[in-house]
């Protein structure tokens, strides 16, 4: 299913927390957003996800929007709350589940958990597991809702680094393998770039840049976006390596971020 | 055996513990409820209890004791328990809070404040106190929990304005008791002061069956919804996510909050620590799965209330002590003693 964002805008009150956005997401897709704090990315989640109201349209391919199409991961690693790993991760089949919990609810349910590794954990409270485990839980429920469009914020901020990669790695297998359309909020560029197939830098509400990894990653969008000198170098395969060297002094700081508050 | 083995196998084992605590639970209605029948002025052997139960007793004194007085006190603390834990365990569901409950959240304030009125000004009511006092409690529990979500609405019906709207009620409905008891006649203070002590006395089969029907018309729709009141559990946010109309949920879960703290505080009073405590004892035992916690409240909320209906007549003998105050005096010390030795936080 293909996302189509176009010309989106949200407003928190008298802040404009996007302006004009425009962007789309294809089918197979990973597009990977970033930005510094505060710059949309999340809200832009949650505008696709139907729980911020927008300005401008959001179109989920021919189906109508709604929340057996979208999986969304919020950022936040959820509540501490007596449910177990398992009623966590059922949760995600609300739509068909009955008041009777069947054999086929719990196998689908425990096969994602083994797919990301934390099979063992279905029996425990998941307000005892930690902030990476509770992470992997929630991923497993958003999944177990067979989503067509993927949306996650930050997934991967409470991870180890092995974990970071296996849970990227599994989703953008995932993506190849059933069509998804998949939307995901990083920080770690070098991550964003090894594993997002395009690139949308968002900046003070507005979208920046878009396009390939190589494209999109330069030492100017850096200092314009980050405020960061850095060396963009390419790995062996092509995709950029990015060395932060320093933060740039308050007069070279964020100019368009600076630019587009303004504006 | 396979991964997939193992996770069925532990959650079978999860699920029948939870059904062996419900049907211990029953257990322990059966012996309150049994014991509350044979204690009062004059207490009944269990046996002469059980024979005049099975319609096999001779002496039709004690037939007219248990059928007529005693049964209907005893089976109306069982529903009344069963509505107020019910209607405590969704609302600390919905509000995501371990201190909502119908009595915190001024529900019950504003049934008292119903009831206190009809009291004082119950001449100009064009029907009898009897009637008029539980309709008029049942009605003001119903603006009371029409304002919380009224008021909650304004910004987004969200767990914290609906309990900042339910406590300023509480006050409200408190200030205005205060009112009536400054400005009542001393009978009527003191009828007020009695109606809310709260006393299952006043239980007759056909308010019994009033209330019985209101928990059981109540329960098909908290089935159809126990899913989604575990989503919430997760926060709003996750359980929009998950495609939960959320306000929707949490309207029709004031609703039913309306109902069974209206009817169970018209005829009884209001009774403050089993809607409340009754959750937390349940979600000690079965966690937070509604399919589990919401009759585990229920079960627990009828042992409470029925234990202490059994113990109002014991404290001293020949008398008999409201039932609110033997609530919490027996109730808090047991409770306390629950979560100070429970392993986790259950909320």
């Amino acid at each position: 299913m293909r996302v189509s964002i176009e010309d989106v805008t949200v407003r928190y009150g008298a802040h404009v927390a996007l302006r004009g956005v425009s962007l789309a997401a294809e089918p197979g897709q990973v597009v990977a957003l970033v930005g510094p704090n505060g710059s949309g990315k999340s809200t832009l989640m949650r505008a696709v996800a139907g729980l911020a109201r927008h300005e401008g349209r959001i179109g989920l391919g021919a189906a109508p929007r709604g929340a057996r199409h979208v999986g969304f991961m919020p950022q936040d690693i959820g509540p501490r709350v007596s449910l177990t790993v398992l009623e966590v991760v059922l949760l995600g089949r609300l739509a068909s589940l009955a008041l009777r919990v069947t054999r086929e609810d719990v196998d689908a349910a425990s096969a994602l958990l083994g797919r990301l590794g934390v099979a063992d954990l279905a029996p425990r409270m998941i307000g005892e597991l930690s902030g990476g485990q509770r992470q992997l839980v929630f991923l497993a429920q958003v999944l177990a809702g067979d989503p067509a469009v993927l949306l996650l914020d930050e997934p991967t901020s409470a991870l180890d680094l092995r974990n970071q990669l296996e849970l990227l790695g599994l989703v953008r297998r995932l993506t190849r393998k059933k069509g998804l359309a998949t939307i995901v909020s990083l920080h770690d560029l070098n991550v964003a770039a090894r594993f997002a197939d395009s690139i949308a830098v968002l900046c003070a509400g507005r979208l920046h840049a878009t396009g390939a990894p190589g494209a999109v990653f330069t030492a100017d969008m850096l200092r314009a976006v980050y405020g960061v000198e850095a060396d963009v170098s390419a790995d062996a395969g092509g995709l950029p390596v990015i060395t932060a060297q320093r933060a740039c002094v308050a007069a070279e700081t964020k100019p368009a971020a600076a630019r587009a508050a303004a504006g | 055996m396979t991964a997939q083995d193992i996770v069925w196998a532990e959650y079978r084992r999860l699920a029948v513990r939870r059904t062996a605590v419900l049907l211990i639970d029953g257990a322990a209605i059966v012996a309150t409820a049994t014991l509350d029948v044979a204690t009062g002025p004059a207490f009944l052997p269990i046996a002469t209890v059980a024979r005049s139960l099975a319609r096999l007793a001779e002496d039709r004194t004690v037939d007219a004791i248990v059928w007529s007085i005693r049964l209907p006190v005893a089976l109306m603390a069982l529903v009344v328990g069963a509505a107020l834990g019910l209607s405590g365990a969704i609302m600390q569901t919905i509000l995501n809070n371990p201190l909502a409950s119908s009595y915190t959240l001024g529900v019950s304030a504003g049934a008292g404040f119903g009831a206190a009125l009809v009291i004082v000004f119950g001449a100009a009511m064009p029907m009898s106190d009897a009637y008029a006092v539980p309709v008029s409690a049942f009605a003001f529990a119903g603006v009371a929990c029409a304002g919380v979500y009224l008021i909650g609405s304004t910004r987004g019906a969200t767990p914290e304005m609906l309990v900042l709207a339910g406590i300023a009620l509480l006050f409200l409905f408190q200030a205005l008791l205060s009112l009536l008891q400054y400005v009542a006649s001393p009978e009527a203070l003191q009828q007020i002061v009695f109606w809310l002590f709260g006393s299952l006395q006043r239980a007759t089969w056909a308010k019994l069956a009033i209330v019985a029907a209101v928990v059981a018309l109540c329960a098909p729709a908290l089935a159809r919804d126990a899913w989604r009141l575990t989503a919430m559990k997760l926060g709003d946010e996750r359980a929009r996510a998950l495609g939960i109309d959320v306000r929707a949920v949490r309207l029709r879960a004031f609703a039913l909050i309306s109902l069974l703290t209206g009817v169970a505080v018209a005829f009884v009073g209001t009774i403050g620590f089993v809607g409340l405590v009754a959750p937390h004892v349940a979600r000690i035992f079965v966690g937070e799965d509604q399919r589990f916690l919401l009759p585990a409240s229920a079960a627990a909320g009828m042992a409470i209330l029925s234990a202490a209906s059994a113990a109002s007549k014991l404290v001293v003998p020949g008398a008999l002590f409201p039932i609110g105050i033997v609530t919490a005096l027996i109730g808090v010390p047991f409770f306390i003693g629950l979560i100070v030795r429970s392993r986790r936080a259950y909320w």
